[in-house]
Parts: structure tokens; sequence; C-alpha cells
């Protein structure tokens, strides 16, 4: 399992479509992927429940993954992370 | 007449008959399906999933034709939320745990994400669960073979009222003879008020109980700016919206009228105003403005989502194509800005995770330590000065070295297209953004290395005043006004006219026409606007007189704080 705490980098934060975009990107995995915020954790693979997390512009996140492939989509999700989430 | 105070959505008056679309609340009835045909019963919702993946599919196609890529992402999310393991999982499981018809099992589960979606204290995002209603609802609507009444039938121009209005709704308002709606529910940022806006169809949401007040037929004013709904208005209140929606349109008239007239000043100074261009898909857009031109290419999209660099031959043909459109009229072409993130994505050595990539590698500094993705991108340029006017500008640069290398690739450059007989003008402008604050500064060194200068106020700005724009603790601190960054235009502008060079400015500050006459009065020669700006800002330009704004610009950069510009431009009236 893997740990690593990142910030939110959408200007309007998790909303539908960076959402979309984590959840495009996490499926492409096979280990389990989950998202928490002040506690709160959620499944990566999951829309809705990424969009419940509520995590705001500059919100601190913790990205938690665990399974045979587990580095490969770490890497490539804080990837996500790091280009913005193709935002500009 | 009753007067309803909402929200804003959209702005723009709209005066007409209302239609109510009524509440398609949908009624739900729980009945008990018989063990051996649960079965059954999965597999009518999993039939209802795939019709609706097909919905979606035709909405993203239309969402592209009508309002470009960035809309199409969010039926994107939708389809996501389809595949979500809400309905995927949790609505079968609740039919064969509860023996329950399908369509109570997703309306029992539907509920249950809105609770949590209730409980959110951050109204953004409580609006979030719209996008999972409007899935819902077209689920529910295949399950029960009810076909959503569409907007489509609206035969005749009318104000359309509702309870709500789900996005996918708002996709077919244009197609349909709305002249503006209003919704009991909804807020500024729900993608229905945002569609809106696009669409530019005034709307006003959040009136709570406006779709049970209004009955089809009534007359009703709708008022996008004040966020107000006028029920049978007084002959009195119609004269006078009557009145403000006549001028609102002759404004846009007038506007129209101005396409095609040069943007001169009332003393008969004459400006080059010209488009900013994100993306080519805008051209039919822009030619429609008939600029004097393209001040601002911006080519990074080409760089976007993709896992290797753009080969020379597709950019070649991008930029042939928006040169050629705009011949005789000149297109100013900026190497990519792309940040060292951008680098790993396309396969290359990058720098992980920059602390602050505003201040790191991008730019022209990228590009200098990548020389072949850098003369890649300046021989597809090149090549396009056979289809018309080019100037090549470069952004992020700091010292008169970094124009000096430019310099030296460009003509690399040259010199290799010429040994492969492709002929290419040796005098194509090159010149640099004025974004980074020692550049402002320093003009007068980079005058004998650069044909022009372009200002970028956005950057200029959040530099100089060491502003993060879009943190809320400070973004109160960006100033377009701010006397240091007018002394530093100010200072462009006359070294470089000094030099015999000329100026132009992009930025936001170009498309914002109280800051437009500061930017006649300090004598930029070219300003680059955003398109859907552009006439409002020829207009402004068109009113003023340069020598009065040129008076006021000495004093200006005199003051020490914008409040006092502030006031010596309300002075003027402006």
């Amino acid at each position: 399992m893997i740990k690593k705490a990142l910030t939110i980098t959408p200007k309007l934060g998790m909303h539908a479509r960076p959402a979309g975009l984590f959840v495009r990107e996490a499926c492409r995995f096979r280990s389990e992927i989950f998202l928490s915020k002040d506690g709160n954790e959620v499944n990566g693979k999951s829309v809705m429940q990424l969009m419940l997390l509520a995590a705001e512009h500059g919100a601190k996140v913790v990205l938690r993954v665990s399974g045979p492939d587990e580095a490969d989509a770490m890497a490539a999700l804080e990837k996500l992370f790091a280009r913005k989430f193709d935002e500009e | 007449m009753i007067i309803i105070k909402g929200i804003g959505a959209s702005p723009g008056i709209s005066i007409g008959k209302a239609y109510v679309l009524e509440d398609e609340e949908i009624v739900v009835t729980r009945t008990e399906i018989p063990r051996e045909r649960l079965r059954t019963e999965v597999a009518r919702f999993k039939a209802a999933q795939k019709a609706t993946h097909r919905d979606l599919d035709a909405a993203e196609a239309r969402v592209l034709k009508l309002l470009g890529k960035k809309h199409a992402k969010l039926i994107d999310a939708h389809r996501l939320i389809l595949r979500d393991t809400l309905i995927t999982h949790d609505v079968p499981k609740r039919i064969m745990g509860e023996g329950v018809n399908a369509e109570f099992a997703l309306s029992e589960a539907l509920e249950a994400v809105n609770q949590q979606f209730e409980k959110l204290e951050d109204e953004f995002f409580r609006e979030r669960r719209h996008d999972l209603f409007d899935v819902g609802k077209r689920l529910l609507a295949h399950l029960l073979k009810h076909t959503r009444r569409s907007l489509a039938d609206i035969d005749h121009p009318c104000i359309l009222i509702s309870r709500n209005l789900l996005p996918s709704d708002t996709i077919n308002l244009q197609e349909s003879r709305i002249l503006g709606f209003a919704t009991d529910l909804g807020g500024k940022t729900s993608h229905t008020a945002i569609l809106a806006q696009s669409l530019e169809i005034p709307a006003v949401v959040g009136l709570s109980d406006v779709s049970r007040r209004v009955k089809t037929g009534d007359a009703v004013i709708l008022d996008g700016e004040q966020g107000l709904v006028i029920i049978s208005p007084t002959a009195e209140a119609l004269a006078k919206y009557e009145k403000a929606q006549a001028a609102e349109h002759e404004a846009e008239r007038a506007l129209e009228s101005l396409k095609g007239l040069p943007a001169v000043t009332l003393d008969d100074k004459r400006f080059r105003l010209q488009v900013n261009l994100d993306t080519p898909e805008e051209m039919k857009a822009v030619l429609a403005l008939q600029s004097d031109g393209i001040g601002l290419f911006r080519t990074e999209y080409l760089f976007m989502n993709r896992p290797a660099a753009p080969p020379e031959e597709e950019q070649a043909k991008a930029y042939a194509g928006v040169v050629k459109a705009m011949s005789p009229h000149s297109v100013v072409i900026r190497t990519a800005d792309i940040g060292g993130d951008r680098l790993t994505q396309m396969g290359l050595e990058g720098p992980k995770n920059e602390t602050n990539p505003f201040m790191g590698l991008r730019g022209v500094r990228l590009f200098l330590r990548h020389l072949d993705l850098f003369k890649t991108q300046l021989r597809a340029i090149l090549r396009a000065t056979a289809k018309g006017d080019v100037k090549i500008m470069v952004p992020m640069v700091s010292a008169v070295a970094e124009v000096q290398a430019v310099r030296r690739l460009l003509n690399q450059a040259m010199a290799e297209l010429e040994a492969e007989g492709v002929a290419v003008p040796r005098n194509v402008e090159l010149g640099i953004m004025v974004e980074i604050p020692s550049a402002a500064v320093l003009l007068d060194a980079f005058v004998p290395h650069c044909d022009f200068f372009s200002v970028g106020t956005n950057d200029l700005i959040q530099y100089t005043l060491a502003v993060d724009r879009v943190n809320e603790h400070v973004s109160h601190l960006y100033d377009p006004f701010h006397p240091a960054v007018l002394r530093l235009i100010h200072n462009v502008v006359t070294v470089a006219h000094r030099g015999g060079k000329w100026v132009s400015v992009c930025g936001e500050m170009t498309s914002d026409p109280h800051a437009v006459p500061l930017l006649v009065g300090l004598g930029c020669d070219c300003l680059s606007i955003s398109p859907r700006m552009f006439l409002r800002v020829k207009e402004t330009v068109r009113g003023l007189r340069h020598s009065v704004m040129a008076r006021l610009v000495a004093k200006a950069v005199t003051c020490s704080d914008s409040e006092e510009i502030r006031r010596l431009m309300r002075e003027q009236g402006l």
C-alpha cells in the first residue's frame, strides 16, 4: 500500500469534470484507490463519491493506493494532480 | 403585478408569455417483485442504462457542436455517473436484496446520495447533485417508458418557467424558441447557469416557488441582471422594461455596426485592434469581427493532452490555416508557454512537482532546455510565412541572453529550411512578451534585439505585485490600476518608441473597458483583445480623445496609489 498527501489543483475543486478525469485514470488500474479529506475516505473509482468529498481548490487530501499495480497507479494519478487536471 | 427576487444567472432582459414546464415529479411506486422475476427486473434496469448511454452520446454530439469541447466534458462526467458503482452496483443489489422494482430501487439509491449531498456545507458542491439527478431522471424515464416532454415541442417564443432545469434541458434551449428561463431551484454556479451564459439566454434561478405562481400564458418579464421575475407587470413596468430591452438591442446593433470601422479616437489617433486566439476552432467567430489581425495566437493547445510533442507537419498545417484565413492582416504566433509538468506527460525528462510553477521551468526557459522542441515549432511557424504576415513572439523572457539564443536558433531554422528548398523571408519579425518586471525595467537593453514588444498584463501584474490571483487571501491585491504596473507599461512604450519599435498589449486589461482608456493614453500601438469583448473595446476607443488620455496618464504615473488613478478617471467621466 502507498499513501501520498496531495493538494487539490483544479480551480473549482473536485467537481464533475476533474472527478471524471480522476476516475477515468483510476479505472485503468487493478489496485484499489481511495482519496480522503479530513479523515473521510472515499472510493477513487466512484465519481459520485469523489464529488461528495467536497474537496475545494487547495484542499489537502490523501491518496491511498493498494494492489498489484499500485506504483504505476500512484504515479499516473500524481501526474494528473501535477498537470492540474488539464485545466489550462 | 408580482415581483419575485431570485438569483440572476445569466444577464439580459426578456419579455413574453410564460410557458410553465410542469414539474416532472415522476411518481415512483414500490412494487414487490416475485423472486423468480428479479433477474428480469435487473435486466430491465440494465437495458435502461444502455438506452441512457445512447442519450448521452447524442447529447455529447450536440454540445460539442454548439458549445465546444470544454462543455462536452460535462456529458462525459454524466457518463461516469451512469457507470458509478452507485448505479451499476447498488441499484441491482437493492432490487435483488429487497425484492423491489427497478424504479423504486433507483430512486431510493438516488435519495440516499442526495441526503449526503444535502449535508455538504459548501454550496458549490451541494449544487453538483444536479448532475446526479440529471442522469437519474434520464434512467427513470427509460424505465417508465416515459418520454420526457422535449423543449423542442415548444413552437412559439416564450419564457420557460420550471421547478428545475437540467443541464441536458438547457442545451436544447437554443434550438427551441426560448426567450429566457426562470427556475425555483439552482444557484449561480450550477451548470445550467453556466450554460445559459454561454448561450446568452437571460436566466433567473433560485426563485423558490415561481413555477407554482406563474401559469402558462401569463405575461412575464425576466430581468437576468437583477435576478427578478415580474408576473403580470403593470403598463408602467412593461414600458420601462421595453425601453431597457430596446436600449440593450440598440447597444448590440451599435456594436455590430462598428465592424469594419477603423479603431480611431475622436482626435484621429489610429490604434490596431487585434484578437487573442486560443485555438483555430474560434477562427470563424474571429473572422466575423473584421479585426486588424491576431495579436496573440496561443499555441499551447497543440501540446495539451498528448503522449508526445506535436510533429512539425501538424503544427505547420495549424499555423498556415490561421495565417491564410487572416491574411492580409498579421498573425502574432506565440511559441508555446508550457510548463515543466507538460514535459513528463510528453515522455521527456522534466522537473517533478515544482513548488512554484509560475516561477518555474516554462515558456522560453523550457524551450531553451529542449532546443529540438523549440526548433520544431520555429520551423513550423516559418513555413506558415508563405501564407501571409507572420510574426513570432516568445513568452517568459527575463534576460537579453534569452532573446539572443532565440535569434540564433531562428536563424538556424531559416538556414535549414532554405537548404531544404523552402523559401523563407529573412525579415520575419521577432518580439517578446513583456510579462516579467525585469524585461519591462530593462527594456532599453532589449530594444536592439527585438522587433516588437507585447505586454502580457496578467503575468506582469502578478509578478510585479507578487499576487496569485486565485489565492483568495491575496486576490484583492491584484490591481491593474496599481501605479507600479502603469509605470512599467509606460516605460515599455516610451523606450520602445524611442528605439523605433512598436508595442502591443495583450492580457485581460485590454478586454476591460475601464482599463482601455489608460492603454490608449499610454500610446500602445496595438491592443489584442479577447473576441467576446472586441467590439465593446472598439466602441470605447472610438469614444476617447487620445490627447486627453495622454494627459491623464502623465498624471497617473505620478500617483502613489490606484485609488488616485481611479479618481482621475472618474473626473474624466470614465
